[in-house]
């Protein structure tokens, strides 16, 4: 038997471990959908053919999400007038500041490829809609129209470091037994393009695109899965301390929302649903998106509580 | 003459887990209601009747190799004369990535918003005196001192007793020894 008891009792210092709310899980949701959203739409429009003209708007939701997702991050700190603090340095150690400086560089990347991405008469109506901005519009998509591919490039590039810092971010935290995995980055980039697939599919794309983004979304749940396994059986082969939190989510507090809201719920029921949807047994809906979703939310939501019990 | 390297012993046998420490070292930094840089704890292992306890008193190890100092985005957390590892409030955006990546829970969150923790009353030091800690325990049993100076108190009650750092195993390298 080990009895260990703290004589500090205080909410400012006990349950000392738990430094982070809700702020960080829907910021690191939020960053990955972004991610999600700057690869898959660079991906579709990268395509030979038509594009519909939803698509065409789609890039704007990287920043928009971006965007929210600060929000939530500055939320979270305790000295929100000290923010301008992480552009005062870059520390190459710290994921932190990789990930602040990343935001900076997401929003012009992916604002001018959205806007090469518009049709003519919608970058009008866009620009006549701004007002005194308007002009700035039109000067940045007459930049951004001959660099379009190289934009798009820039974009993917951009996409798979956002994608891949919401993992290692966690990863790199080595104080809690369940974070110290380096599956973590390429388990929540994937993870990002599930999600990020999910939210297009929730707009009006067209038929053929929509077709698309159901076949790699089925590709990222697949990977997902097997990314989920190398986690846990990383975590159950490794020291005492990786057994007791991979038993957080198997067998612990945690199991039942993460098999039932990761597993079942983002994982397994859209990718039975896209497979139907495909073979067109069942008609397209936006069940499966909504679930994946709701599974990618969740699977953030469990690592970020789970990783500071 | 090489350079110094702080480092903290504590006697567990003579600990008696009076937390005269944690109040002096409260007052002595002002620390607001709620918040500590030092405490208290007790583990109890065995089995009845066959107990054994350790009244350790904890804080923040000075890392060798400082995982908080590394996460830091901003360069608040840094490590300062001696090895001691610090704060600089003015540079600190309360983002916690300090306290997630550390393994003994030694931060908080100070109240004005910056994250707090022992300082090994650095203060105290340049000015020739011991930790407060230390000047108040009345079993002795908190030794602050130079490691790099062989002949320090310190330095003979490491190499004389043994003794264990917390978590060896999160490669942190404590500087705070543990006497059995
Ligand atoms: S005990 Fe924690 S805060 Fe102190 S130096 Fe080590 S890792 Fe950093
Ligand atoms: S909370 Fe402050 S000291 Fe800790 S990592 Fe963030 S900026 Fe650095």
């Amino acid at each position: 038997m080990t009895e260990l008891d703290v004589a500090r009792h205080s909410h400012l210092v006990d349950p000392q471990l738990h430094v982070w709310g809700w702020e960080i899980p829907v910021y690191l949701f939020l960053g990955g959908m972004a991610a999600g959203v700057m690869i898959l739409t660079t991906l579709l429009l990268a395509r030979p053919g038509e594009r519909s003209r939803a698509l065409r708007w789609l890039p704007f939701a990287a920043p928009a999400l971006v965007t929210v997702g600060m929000v939530a991050l500055f939320l979270d700190l305790e000295h929100k007038l000290f923010v301008w603090r992480f552009y005062l340095a870059f520390r190459w150690t710290s994921p932190m500041s990789w990930g602040a400086w990343i935001l900076l560089v997401v929003y012009p990347v992916s604002l001018l490829v959205a806007l090469a991405a518009l049709a003519d008469d919608q970058a009008g109506w866009l620009a006549g809609r701004l007002g005194p901005l308007g002009g700035l519009v039109r000067r940045a998509r007459a930049l951004a129209l001959p660099r379009a591919e190289g934009l798009r490039a820039a974009n993917l590039v951009v996409g798979i470091g956002l994608g891949l810092y919401t993992g290692v971010l966690l990863s790199t935290l080595g104080a809690r037994a369940l974070w110290a995995s380096s599956v973590l980055g390429p388990l929540f980039l994937v993870s990002g393009l599930s999600t990020g697939a999910a939210l297009l599919m929730l707009f009006p794309v067209s038929h053929d695109e929509r077709h698309a983004l159901a076949r790699w979304d089925l590709w990222a749940i697949g990977a997902e899965v097997v990314l989920l396994l190398l986690f846990l059986v990383g975590l159950a082969s490794g020291p005492a301390a990786s057994q007791a939190a991979a038993g957080l989510l198997l067998g612990g507090p945690y199991t039942a929302a993460f098999w039932a809201l990761v597993v079942v719920t983002g994982l397994g029921v859209p990718a039975l649903l896209e497979v139907l949807e495909g073979r067109k047994v069942l008609r397209a809906t936006l069940v499966a998106p909504a679930l994946v979703l709701v599974g990618g939310l969740a699977l953030r939501w469990i690592m970020v509580a789970a990783g500071q019990v | 003459m090489t350079a110094r390297r702080y480092a903290m012993a504590v006697d567990t046998r003579r600990c008696v887990g009076c937390n005269a420490c944690v109040i002096s070292c409260k007052t002595e930094n002002a620390l607001p209601s709620g918040g500590f840089r030092d405490w208290i704890v007790q583990e109890v292992h065995g089995t009845f009747p066959d107990l054994t306890m350790q009244i350790r008193s904890e804080r923040c190890n000075h890392c060798g190799d400082t995982p908080c100092v590394a996460a830091c985005p901003t360069g608040a957390s840094h490590v300062a004369d001696g090895g001691v590892v610090l704060v600089s409030k003015h540079k600190c955006t309360g983002c916690k990535a300090c306290m997630a990546s550390c393994p003994y829970g030694a931060r908080w969150v100070h109240p004005d918003g910056y994250v707090d923790k022992c300082t090994f009353c650095l203060h105290r030091v340049e000015r020739g005196q011991v930790p407060a800690c230390q000047e108040t325990c009345p079993t002795r049993a908190l030794t602050f001192g130079d490691l790099a100076d062989p002949a320090s108190e310190v330095s003979r009650l490491v190499n004389r007793r043994p003794n264990l750092v917390l978590q060896p195993g999160a490669g942190t390298r404590p500087y705070v020894f543990f006497l059995t």
